[in-house]
């Protein structure tokens, strides 16, 4: 069998056969730790300059932020900025329990549609598992309450977190991560727009997830 | 696509001469190098960084049959299937054997090198399956039939002009008359005919940055987000990717993380780092139902334990041939290779033979710039000498070659006289550029071009052309 052959072809190049099974042990334990390595000073700060430096990083991204009070203020912002970007108020929302708590009724003039977004919907909200500091990047989990779809396909994602969940390193975010049980399917680390630098090494946005990210990060409890 | 580097010195002076990519190359390289640094300069851990990043890859490397036995079980416990393949062929096979069973007509493709490596695109035509790149670079170079110049800016070496005239050439459907006024305006045609390609894929393939001993997981790394929905979206997702990927667990791959983007782009961290595990879980509302790992050694395995282990740490950032000189005047089609530049040059002559690459290991000037920038420390002039080492002792070099590289060996280990030879020769170049004869009479200088000479047959050497490059830039 050819897995037979490749670890066999490694192990005369190492010399030896298998790992006898004490430092196996030594190594599953080594695995099972999570480690961590070196962690830059910049994903060690405190909550106040987590949500600061994410914000930052975001807009360094080319991605935009809003920060609001609670998420009442949800439809409000979204409506808001929808209207300045010259967008159609029309919105496919993924199906989280925190989304589904919107007060979309607020705005009768926006258009909401709970579920996964297809290639027709132009704005998509979703809702983040938690950000990351040290880079401006979201993470986003796949879920059943948290379609992948809606991350990419709209040309704008507007994307929710809470100020709370704003973790200082990546290292932070795949603790949190496995708390919650195993490894999700799909877990996207996601740090501003979609770009592309091939057409003469210029920079463009919008390649072929969407062009525009808008954080909304929400100060207090929802 | 498959490539053969023989023709190196013959290409290389093509390149040299070629307006086009001269143009290409005067735009990209100095970004390249300034962004890497800007990107090291906003982090004060940088250096720190790149050693942890060697220590990973080392152990990971010391333990590489352990590492990929546990990450294939743990595949296979979250649904995957492995497919172990020893060479290009298995591996083509192994992909081709997925697409028939999903019964798949179109396939689309996140950037993948190793399925550059393995010739896959023409190899699924020729049964009758379409690929479709979708990374906006591979996508114009397979309208073109081009192979790529670059490992991660592949089209690169392209100026707008031919952007358009391809379109035009392939994008029947659309108006003849239509403009392009700026950049944005070839993008938004792509990304339209794309997103059909994508809705209609069976099969997504994409590659990986990374493997997940611990989770099963593989990892991807794009700015477009076309490695997403090329996984996304169809029924089927196959990750063809390669042995020496795979890390121990989360924590190892995002310190690594935190050196690839900074070193390849310049940028702290590329916009989807992506972990895939496995197939659709209950409930979910998409995702791709089957996934698949082609797993390739195609002659990694016999690098382990040999003096080029070392290039197995290699994580294709390209900074080493973003600043190297010799990749910077011949572009990376000349290589002939599917990885152009110095990394390219270390590993080509396991991938393709070293009597196919010869050439390669001898593009080289030692400045010793790629080894400088390289976020994991790969040796790679170092590992170039062992190549021409080899190439000496199995005798493929013409006898004068010989002996113009046992001439430089005895200077090479008398380390003064190399470095005031070739300072000589440096200093030689700048003041006499002119008179190319000059050399031959420095016996110093002598025995430093001698060991960079290549067989010839334009007539020229490769350096002979390449100072002259230089000196009429
Ligand atoms: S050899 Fe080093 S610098 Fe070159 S691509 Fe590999 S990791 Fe990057």
């Amino acid at each position: 069998m050819n897995r037979d052959a490749i670890i066999g072809a490694i192990q005369r190049g190492l010399k030896r056969g298998s790992l006898p099974v004490d430092q196996q042990a030594m190594l599953a334990a080594r695995t099972a730790l999570h480690h961590r390595h070196l962690i830059p000073a910049r994903g060690q700060l405190d909550a106040a300059g987590r949500v600061a430096l994410f914000a930052q990083y975001v807009e360094r991204e080319f991605g935009t932020v809003a920060r609001l009070p609670n998420i009442a203020a949800g439809p409000e912002a979204i409506t808001s900025y929808l209207a300045k970007q010259n967008i159609a108020p029309s919105i496919v929302v993924s199906p989280h329990p925190d989304l589904e708590q919107i007060p979309f009724r607020d705005k009768p003039m926006l258009q909401v549609r709970y579920g996964v977004a297809t290639a027709h919907d132009a704005v998509s909200l979703q809702h983040a598992f938690a950000g990351v500091a040290e880079t401006g990047t979201l993470v986003l989990p796949s879920a059943p309450e948290r379609p992948v779809k809606n991350n990419l396909l709209p040309d704008t994602a507007i994307v929710v977190v809470q100020a709370k969940d704003i973790l200082a390193c990546y290292e932070d975010a795949f603790d949190k991560l496995r708390d919650q049980g195993a490894m999700p399917r799909n877990v996207m680390l996601v740090t501003g727009p979609s770009r592309s630098a091939d057409i003469e090494q210029t920079l463009e946005l919008g390649a072929h997830g969407p062009r525009r990210l808008h954080v909304l990060i929400i100060d207090g409890e929802s | 696509m498959l490539q053969s580097s023989e023709a190196f010195v013959g290409n290389a002076a093509k390149g040299m001469a070629d307006a086009g990519l001269q143009r290409a190359l005067a735009r990209a390289k100095p970004q390249f190098a300034k962004k890497r640094q800007a990107a090291v300069d906003r982090l004060p851990e940088f250096e720190a960084l790149r050693d942890v990043a060697v220590g990973i890859k080392n152990h990971a490397i010391a333990n590489l049959d352990y590492y990929l036995g546990v990450y294939a079980d743990a595949v296979e416990r979250s649904g995957g299937v492995v497919h172990w393949c020893s060479t290009a062929e298995d591996a083509r096979a192994a992909v081709l054997k997925i697409c028939r069973a999903a019964g798949a007509k179109t396939v689309t493709k996140g950037k993948s090198m190793v399925t550059e490596e393995i010739g896959l695109n023409d190899y699924l035509e020729a049964n009758g399956i379409a690929p479709v790149e979708t990374d906006l670079g591979e996508y114009i170079l397979q309208l073109r039939r081009e192979p790529p110049s670059h490992i991660i800016g592949p089209a690169f070496h392209l100026n707008r002009e031919q952007w358009e005239e391809s379109f035009r050439e392939h994008h029947k459907a659309l108006s003849p008359e239509r403009v392009f006024h700026e950049r944005r305006d070839i993008l938004t045609e792509a990304r339209g005919i794309l997103r059909e390609t994508f809705l209609a894929a069976d099969v997504g393939i994409t590659g990986a940055n990374f493997l997940i001993a611990e989770t099963g997981s593989s990892v991807i790394v794009t700015n477009e987000g076309n490695g997403d929905l090329t996984q996304t979206l169809p029924r089927v997702h196959v990750v063809v990717t390669s042995i020496e990927k795979v890390v121990p667990n989360a924590e190892d791959c995002l310190a690594l993380l935190r050196v690839l983007a900074r070193s390849a782009t310049g940028q702290d961290m590329s916009v989807y780092t992506t972990f895939s595990t496995g197939g659709r879980r209950l409930g979910d509302l998409d995702g791709p139902e089957e996934y698949h790992v082609v797993l390739l050694d195609n002659g990694r395995s016999g690098m382990v334990g040999t003096q080029f282990q070392d290039m197995l740490r290699c994580i294709r950032c390209a900074a080493c041939m973003n600043h190297c000189p010799v990749y910077g005047a011949v572009g990376g089609h000349a290589y002939g290779a599917t990885y152009p530049g110095p990394m390219g040059s270390v590993l080509s002559p396991m991938l393709q033979g070293i009597e196919a690459a010869h050439h390669l290991p001898n593009a080289s000037t030692f400045c010793g710039k790629c080894e400088s920038v390289c976020p994991v420390k790969i040796p790679l002039p170092n590992l170039m000498r062992h190549w021409r080492e080899r190439e000496f002792e199995r005798h493929l070099q013409p006898v004068s070659m010989r002996y113009g590289l046992g001439l430089w060996a005895w200077f090479a280990k008398r380390p003064l006289l190399y470095r005031m030879g070739t300072r000589a020769a440096a200093v030689g170049l700048g003041v006499l550029g002119r008179k190319r004869g000059f050399f031959g009479k420095l016996p110093l200088a002598g025995g430093w071009t001698a060991g960079r000479d290549f067989p010839a047959p334009e007539g020229d050497t490769f350096f002979a052309k390449y100072q002259n490059y230089m000196r009429n830039k």
